[in-house]
């Protein structure tokens, strides 16, 4: 892959669609991430490595708004989230959706009812559409039709997981935050997940931001890898950077008996 | 992003057996009713031979629009008309064939409650008493088998836990227990003066107070608001923990829920009630003197004699007996509300209402009833 160009002009520009700049998050004496920079382009999937605890979900979480900063500036969509008045970030978060670690799905509401949150709230549909929408979302993230009317405290570790990727969606938005997605799913499973999301991708034009510690999703769908450690980025690019990186952690991260198993 | 949005619009056009229909603009959800408008129309207004749905100047489309065109391409189909796609750009192709329409049977919304279901929602009320009462029969066996397992062997005993529910449950109530009991022992007097008043017999106020107080008011405010205060939370961290499996973890640890949490919330609350019902019985017997004094001028000292003369030590007797048993019923139903929370949060706000509102009620029934009893053996 050529290396990207911040002039408009160059062949290779690609417009940056998330930028952060030294940022630092830390809670009490704690600092979890210090002089942190990132850009992540559009249209890209973008997969995020990095120890467990290392911030990557306080990363995440500070990107959407829901950390605190200390100190460091975030844009998404070419605006700085510091300068929006609060009716500009809802309209900002109507466009971006994100699949929490845990789920996070809404306890009282049955899966379809999660989906249809979003929907309800910002988009004006018909019953009928209300209704074959939720359902097709449901179907498009591998789940039978019959959890639709199920509860989340019924659902599978996987399934969880996929009720909160079709809320994430059911949007249809322009970035997708993603925990760890595919993590708790069987190989065939993370693989079909796999697939979706990169063939939403191609249709929608969607921007993917995924934490995920999943090497086969890293090769099969990631355009770029960006890796956290010491409280910043350490490596980011394609997957070939990051397989000739000296960073030791990166070295036995993807040099490692599990990685060579995977890559043969 | 100041973009430039147009509406979806199709342009139809009749060629003799072939319609055309060419598609422009966003075809998205944003513009939803348009979108499902515009093919409703043609749906409507199509008769017989062939319709191409032209893609080539569709700006925009997402899973929305998607679903809405191979929607209506299906309804075309079943009037008897054939509908293809034409001009769809690569993307567009791919998104068309994921969404891939199909009916989807939906779940009928239930009709709206009759006659029946109403008698119906009365039934489940009494068969769910019945079941409260034989789960709330069989806890407590389980409760008091795991009591003596605990008194059978005195290393169980989990102190610490007794200790932090006992500095929950009475020494950060006592204070809003004393300010209410003291309140209510004012208000008491207050109108017992003003009652008395009439029949010239101010002295019998003093009769009134102690007797009431110490006999019943301060035992049933104190359940009342341990209920409140302290039920209620037995119900939400038992709830919580059960949602979130903590209380499986336990299960295959080998440690028995019951011995861990409940028993010591239990102990807590048979030491802390009594405790905080003498506290409560003090404060409103203070109460009710100074009313006495300021607003009835009886004296302290005369106060305190008619008092004397008024209460036996069975009197008070009547009211401390009552504790240790209002204990039991509130934690009793506490936790076995919370041993039956489900997954979602709201049947964790359920189950602490009914969990306070169903204490409340036990406790002022088990009251009338030692009140009748009492009345019966004359103590
Ligand atoms: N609310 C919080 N208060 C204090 N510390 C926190 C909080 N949230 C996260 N942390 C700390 O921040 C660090 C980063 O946590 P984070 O959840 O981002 O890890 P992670 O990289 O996502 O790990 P994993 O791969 O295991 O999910 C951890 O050390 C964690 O203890
Ligand atoms: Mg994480």
């Amino acid at each position: 892959m050529a290396p990207q160009s911040s002039d408009p002009a160059s062949p290779n520009f690609r417009e940056t669609i998330i930028r952060v700049r030294g940022l630092e998050v830390g809670f009490g004496t704690k600092t979890v991430m210090k002089d942190l920079d990132l850009d992540v382009y559009r249209g890209e999937i973008l997969g995020f490595v990095g120890p467990s605890g290392s911030g990557k979900s306080v990363l995440t979480r500070t990107i959407l708004g829901l950390v605190p900063k200390r100190a460091g500036t975030i844009e998404v969509f070419g605006e700085n989230l510091d300068d929006l008045p609060p009716e500009e970030h809802r309209r900002l978060e109507r466009r971006w959706g994100v699949l929490f670690q845990h789920g996070a799905l809404f306890s009282a509401l049955t899966v379809k009812q999660n989906v249809q949150v979003p929907m309800r709230e910002y988009l004006d549909l018909s019953d009928r559409l209300l209704d074959e929408l939720a359902m097709l979302k449901i179907e498009m993230v591998g789940l039978k039709p019959d959890a639709a009317d199920k509860m989340p405290s019924d659902l599978s570790g996987g399934m969880i997981k996929r009720a909160a990727l079709a809320r994430a969606l059911s949007l249809d938005p322009e970035i997708v935050f993603l925990d760890e997605p595919t993590s708790g799913l069987d190989p065939i499973g993370a693989g079909d997940f796999d697939e979706l999301i990169a063939t939403l991708q191609k249709t929608l034009g969607l921007t993917v931001f995924m934490v995920t510690h999943d090497l086969d999703s890293l090769h099969s769908v990631c355009d770029r890898v960006a890796a956290l450690g010491d409280g910043k980025v350490i490596a980011a690019g394609p997957i070939e950077t990051m397989l000739a990186s000296e960073h030791p952690w990166l070295r036995s991260y993807f040099h490692g008996k599990r990685a060579r198993a995977v890559m043969g | 992003m100041p973009e430039i949005d147009p509406e979806p619009t199709c342009e139809i056009e009749d060629g003799g057996g072939t319609v055309r229909v060419r598609l422009n603009g966003r075809w998205t959800a944003t513009h939803a009713s348009a979108v499902e408008k515009n093919m409703a129309d043609l749906v409507a207004q199509a008769e017989g031979g062939r319709v191409i749905l032209d893609l080539s100047s569709v700006s925009r489309l997402d899973t929305l629009g998607a679903w809405v065109l191979d929607r209506t391409r299906h309804e075309l189909g079943d009037k008897g008309l054939s509908a293809d796609f034409t001009g769809a750009r690569d993307e567009h192709r791919i998104l068309l064939d994921e969404v891939a329409y199909r009916g989807f049977q939906t779940s009928q919304p239930q009709k709206p409650g009759t006659i029946v279901d109403f008698l119906a929602d009365i039934g489940r009320s009494v068969v769910g008493v019945g079941k409260d009462f034989a789960q709330g029969t069989s806890f407590f066996g389980e409760i008091v088998s795991a009591l003596v397992k605990v008194a059978l062997n005195p290393p169980r005993f989990r102190v610490p836990a007794v200790t932090h529910q006992l500095e929950q449950i009475a020494y950060r109530g006592a204070p809003i227990i004393a300010l209410i009991s003291f309140l209510v022992g004012a208000i008491v007097a207050q109108q017992g003066i003003f009652q008395l008043q009439k029949f010239g017999a101010i002295a019998f106020v003093v009769d009134l107070i102690g007797i009431l107080v110490l006999r019943e008011l301060g035992v049933l405010l104190t359940s009342i608001m341990v209920a409140g205060r302290s039920g209620s939370a037995f119900t939400a961290e038992i709830g919580s923990m059960k949602m979130r499996e903590e209380i499986d973890a336990l299960r295959v640890m080998g440690l028995d829920p019951v011995e861990v949490l409940i028993v010591p919330r239990i102990l807590a609350l048979l030491i802390g009630l009594p405790l905080l019902t003498f506290i409560s019985n003090i404060s409103a017997l203070l109460g009710g003197a100074v009313v006495t004094m300021t607003y009835g001028g009886i004296s302290l000292d005369i106060f305190l004699v008619r008092l004397q003369q008024a209460i036996a030590f069975s009197t008070f007797m009547v009211g401390m007996i009552k504790a240790p048993f209002m204990a039991l019923i509130i934690g009793l139903i506490a936790s076995l509300e919370g041993m039956a929370v489900q997954g979602s949060a709201e049947s964790l706000g359920r189950q602490v209402t009914s969990s306070v509102v169903k204490a409340i009620f036990m406790v002022i029934v088990v009251d009338g009833i030692f009140a009748m009893f009492f009345a019966a053996i004359r103590y």
